[in-house]
Formats: structure tokens, sequence, C-alpha cells
């Protein structure tokens, strides 16, 4: 058997995946913060929770509804983008002139008001959900074996994310927003409408957790408490990656999560902690972050 | 500033002297209230009461005073259980000694946390506290001595100096309320001698602060350790009143907790965060014995006092016009 630094080639690879799995949630998680903080200036602390909020739409929908994974894939993050988009609206627009400390425990409140109801109706134990027929199954790669589930994850949010960063950059909407972030006022006296700017990006990034929702419901148990586990990793992760960049938020979601998974195969102890312990390294070194621009 | 124009009416010494006055009454009234409350509440009830006011007010030292908001102050508070419970369990510390190790574990754990933490401000901040202490929860569901999910079980509560029993609850109540007393004056005097004014402009202005010469990251550490340590205190306490600890002093949960109660007292007030503990642990209590979840009321609670009600109950009062009269004034 092929052996890498004393590993077996299997489960080295293994680990990877694992890692790249995910690497690619960070990522789009990372992203969707990163998106409502550069205009919105709030930590959305709701983001695991609308993350999970996706994946219990896609199970609800798929139980009641008999709804499939495809369209939930589509109507899980509409139907989570819109309540975000009312919670924006109604209570979360009414902060943006105070401190932003005060956006991040209002998000907090709204995290535990989600997830303590989701428990209540649902239990704490985690429920399956099947992965769809289409994508069931696995290839021998020859050197490793790949359930194509997890690998159309990888390729799926990848193009999530690779679209997103097109949309803030190369679009007209896009240009709009980034020109909101730098100077709001300024926007608005040329016509944009920045509140509703403000609505939809929050909008926006509440879906993109509900996408990564939707995409995680077959790989991990879809429980009222999945949100609230990854998303302190995914804070780190923005931390690490400063939240100045897009691509950065990407790059540091996609770097940990594979850090994750070697530090798995190598000493599975430290597994868990891995990312923090990253995380206290890169703000001893670079307190900015490293792709950060503010401090 | 709108209260300020208020109460310029009265001359400033006749105000003070009312508001000296008002504190004396209230403060009596209050020490009178805890001495003879064991007569009429559950002392566990009291004595969780006390410890989790000591450990809001020294939460409320970071936020209120220096305007850090630390979201992993669970850290501490469960980190001196740990260290209390292990010390008198394992090596038979008396309690005085035992809650001591507490208080110095968790100021070394906060002169860590916060050496890495204040590199970043505002939001990143908490951000940065919370992903520590989710790290320290890691380690202790991981570690020997904290017996893992069992956590420390059945702590013997010990003689202080080696004659009070203090497996006598009336003992036991009145030895907390000393040390909430003592961690009160503490408090008080940190924030009224000239480290805690330094503390109040770094809030108010950090850049001014630096231009005036004072090292900012050195006053927001020492804050950071005082405040770390009197959570210490305060969980070192608790794991003497319930004699045991166990994860969910560590977890993040408790860093919100002890958000809510500051949030819902007052922020910057001395006493407020100990009124936001009351209301905390009377509700929790009352719900311990039914089904719904504590989870969906603390984040109604949350919403609603961010969104409505950001002074808290005491700044409210201060602000309100029986408080002016009485002559508080609202300091933020």
């Amino acid at each position: 058997m092929t052996m890498i630094f004393g590993i077996p080639l299997q489960a080295f690879l293994g680990q990877l995946l694992i890692g790249l799995i995910n690497g690619s949630f960070y990522a789009l998680l990372s992203l969707g913060l990163a998106v409502i903080f550069g205009l919105l200036r709030v930590i959305n602390f709701a983001h695991g929770a609308q993350y999970m909020l996706g994946a219990f739409a896609a199970m609800l929908m798929l139980q009641y509804f008999g709804i499939s994974y495809w369209f939930a894939l589509i109507l899980g993050p509409i139907v989570v983008g819109l309540f975000g988009a009312f919670i924006e609206r109604t209570m979360l627009s009414r902060l943006y002139n105070l401190d932003p400390l005060y956006g991040l425990l209002f998000t907090f409140g709204l995290a535990l008001t989600i997830e303590g109801t989701f428990r209540y109706l649902y239990g704490s134990s985690g429920q399956p959900y099947a992965v769809p027929t289409q994508l069931a199954g696995g290839t021998n790669l020859g050197f490793m074996f790949l359930p194509i589930y997890r690998g159309w994850v990888v390729v799926v949010s990848l193009v999530a994310c690779i679209g997103t960063w097109l949309l803030i950059e190369k679009t007209k909407l896009g240009s709009y927003l980034r020109a909101a972030t730098e100077n709001p006022v300024l926007v608005q006296a040329f016509g944009v409408n920045v509140p509703v700017l403000l609505t939809l990006t929050y909008g926006i990034g509440a879906g993109l957790a509900a996408f990564a929702g939707v995409l995680a419901a077959p790989i991990y148990q879809v429980s009222p408490l999945m949100g609230s586990n990854i998303i302190i990793v995914v804070f780190a992760v923005v931390v690490v990656g400063g939240m100045g960049s897009i691509m950065g938020a990407i790059v540091t979601g996609y770097m940990l999560g594979i850090a994750e998974g070697l530090t798995k195969v190598f000493y599975p102890e430290a597994s868990n902690i891995v990312i923090f312990v990253i995380m206290a390294i890169v703000l001893l070194l670079r307190p900015a972050g490293l792709f950060g621009r503010d401090a | 500033m709108s209260d300020m124009t208020h109460t310029a009416a009265k001359p400033r010494a006749e105000r003070s002297a009312t508001a000296s006055m008002t504190y004396a009454i209230f403060l009596t009234a209050g020490l009178i209230l805890l001495v003879l409350a064991p007569l009429f509440f559950y002392p566990i009830f009291l004595m969780k009461l006390l410890c989790f006011a000591l450990f809001a007010c020294a939460f409320n030292l970071l936020l209120g005073y220096t305007g850090l908001l630390s979201f992993g102050h669970a850290t501490f508070f469960g980190g001196a259980a740990y260290f209390t419970a292990h010390v008198v369990k394992e090596w038979g510390f008396p309690p005085e000694l035992g809650v001591l190790t507490g208080v110095v574990g968790a100021a070394l754990l906060g002169l860590v946390m916060g050496y890495v933490a204040i590199r970043r401000q505002g939001i990143y901040f908490a951000m940065i506290t919370l992903a520590l202490s989710q790290m320290f929860f890691f380690f202790c569901l991981q570690a020997e001595f904290t017996e893992g999910e069992d956590g420390i079980q059945s702590v013997p509560r010990g003689h202080l100096f080696g004659f009070i029993d203090l497996s006598q609850s009336t003992n036991m109540y009145y030895f907390v309320l000393a040390v909430f007393l003592i961690g009160m004056v503490i408090i008080w005097r940190f924030i009224n001698s000239p480290f805690g004014m330094i503390l109040k402009s770094i809030r108010e202005n950090e850049a001014r602060a630096t231009s005036l010469g004072y090292s900012v990251a050195r006053y927001k550490l020492g804050a950071f350790v005082m405040s770390a340590a009197l959570a210490g205190l305060a969980g070192g306490v608790k794991a003497l009143v319930f004699q045991f600890a166990t994860l969910t002093d560590v977890a993040w949960q408790m860093s919100g907790e002890v958000i809510l109660m500051t949030l819902l007292g007052g922020i910057g007030t001395l006493i407020g965060p100990i009124f936001g503990a009351g209301l905390v642990v009377t509700l929790q209590n009352y719900l311990a014995t039914s089904d719904f979840p504590v989870t969906i009321i603390t984040g109604v609670v949350f919403m609603v006092c961010v969104l409505l009600f950001r002074r808290g109950i005491i700044g409210e009062f201060y602000a309100s016009r029986l408080g002016r009269k009485l002559g508080f004034e609202h300091r933020r």
C-alpha cells in the first residue's frame, strides 16, 4: 500500500476529501458573512441558524409536499432569504446608527430564538435526509473511493462562491453594492435606493447560508444544533481571512477546511481546535488577518 | 446629553448630596435584604443568584467600563469552577485556597486570551473571544482532569479557615454573600480608581487616549485580566455551592447568558447586572419545571432589549424622571 508521511494514502485522501467538504461549507458561510458585513456592518450571528433553516426547509418540503432535493436547492434559499429580508426590514434596519455590537447581539438573540423554536418542535436529535437518487453511489478513482454526492458538493459550492464573487465584482448591481459599502450617503444622492440594497444584501446572505444548509442536509444529520456548531468555526475563519475581501473569505474557508482534515490524519485529538489555534497564530503574526485591509 | 440639561437646573453640589444620600439609603436597604434573605428564600437559589450577579458585574467591568464585548467569559467562570473543584476534591485544598486557585487560574486564562484578542477591536474582538473560548471548551471536553461529559462531581465544601462548616447552607450563604460583597467593593474601587478613569476614556475615544500617551493595549489587557479574575471568583464559589463543575459552565451559551444579564440590567451601571442576573436566574428557575425551552425566551428578550431598551432596567431608571429627581445621573 502506498504511504505518505507514514499514513496510508487512502486514509490521507479520505480525510483530505472530508476537509475539502467542510472547507466548502466554511467558504460558503464566511462568504455570506463577509457580504453582509461589507455593506451592513453587522456580524450576522444568525448565519448558523439560517444555514440550519435551509437544511430544515429541504427536509420539511420533502416530508410535507414531496418537493425533491433539486427544487429544495432553489426554494429553500428563496424562503430563507425572504425571511431574512423581512427581519432586516422590520428590525435589524433600526440598529444601523448604533454601535455595530448591537447588531451582533440582536442577531445572537435571533439565532437563539430560531434554534430554541426548532429544538422545541423537532427535538435536538438529528434526522436523516436521503441523498438524491441521481447523486447516490460513488465511483472508484483508482486511488480512492469517491461518493458522488460529496464530489457534487465541492463542485457546486465552488460554483456558488465564484458566482457570488462575479456578481459582486463584475455586475452593475455589484458595483452599486461596492459603492454603497464605500459611501452610502453619496450613492443615495445618485438616486440608488440604498435601504432596498441593504435588505437585498441581507436576503442574499441569508439565502447563501440556506443554500449551504440544503447542500449539507444529506451529508450531516438535519438537526437544530447544526448551525451553532459551525458558526463559531466560521467566525474563526472570518477572523483569519479578514472580511476585507470576498475572495479572501473563500480561499481561507477552503484552506482551513483542508487544514482541519489533515490534522485529523496526523493528530486527531487536535482536529477540533486546530482552526482556533491557527486563528491565534495569525492574530499574533498578522493582526489584520491574511487578506484583511482593516485593522 | 439631553439628560444633562434637565438636571442642570439644580446646583451640582446639592445634586450630588441628594445622590449620595439616595445611594446610602439604597445600599443599606440592599444589605439588610441580603442578610435577611435566607429567612424567606431557598438558600441555594440565593447563592446561585449572587454568583451570577458577581459574574455579570465582572463582565460589565469590561463591556460597560472599557467598551470591550467579550463573547468568551464562560471560559473564566467555568474554568475557575473546574480549577476550584479539582484542587478541593483531588488535592484536599480548603475552600478559601480552592477559590483562590480558581481566581488565579481564571486570571491566567484571561491574560492569554486577552493578549491574543486585544489585537483586534470591536466586532472582531467579540468573535475572537468566542472562538478562543470554544477552543477552551473542546480542551475541557478532552482533558483528563475535567472528567469529560460527567464533570467533576460531589466536590466537598469543606471548612472555611478550618473551623466554619460550609456544608451547612446558612454558613455557606454568608460565605457567598461575603465573597459577593468583597467582589463588588473591588469592582467599585477599580472603576473609580485612576486606572478605571483611563479605561473609560479609552471607551469614549480610543485614539485620543493613545494620543495622550496612554498605552491603550496594556490598559485593555489589565481590564481584561481583572474582569477574568472576578468572573473566576464567581465561578470558583459556584463550584462549591453546587458541588460540581461541568461543561455547561464553559459552553458558549454561558457567555451569551452573562451578556444578557448585563444588557438587561444596564450596561455600564454598577448595580444593573445584579438585577439582570436576578431576573434571568429567576426566569430559569421558573421555567426549569416546564418543558418550554429557556433558549426561546432568552433569545426574544435579547432581541427586545437591543431593539427597544438598550439602557437596561437600571439605566432606564436612572434616566427616568424619578431617577433624576433622586439625583442619579445616567452615564451611558
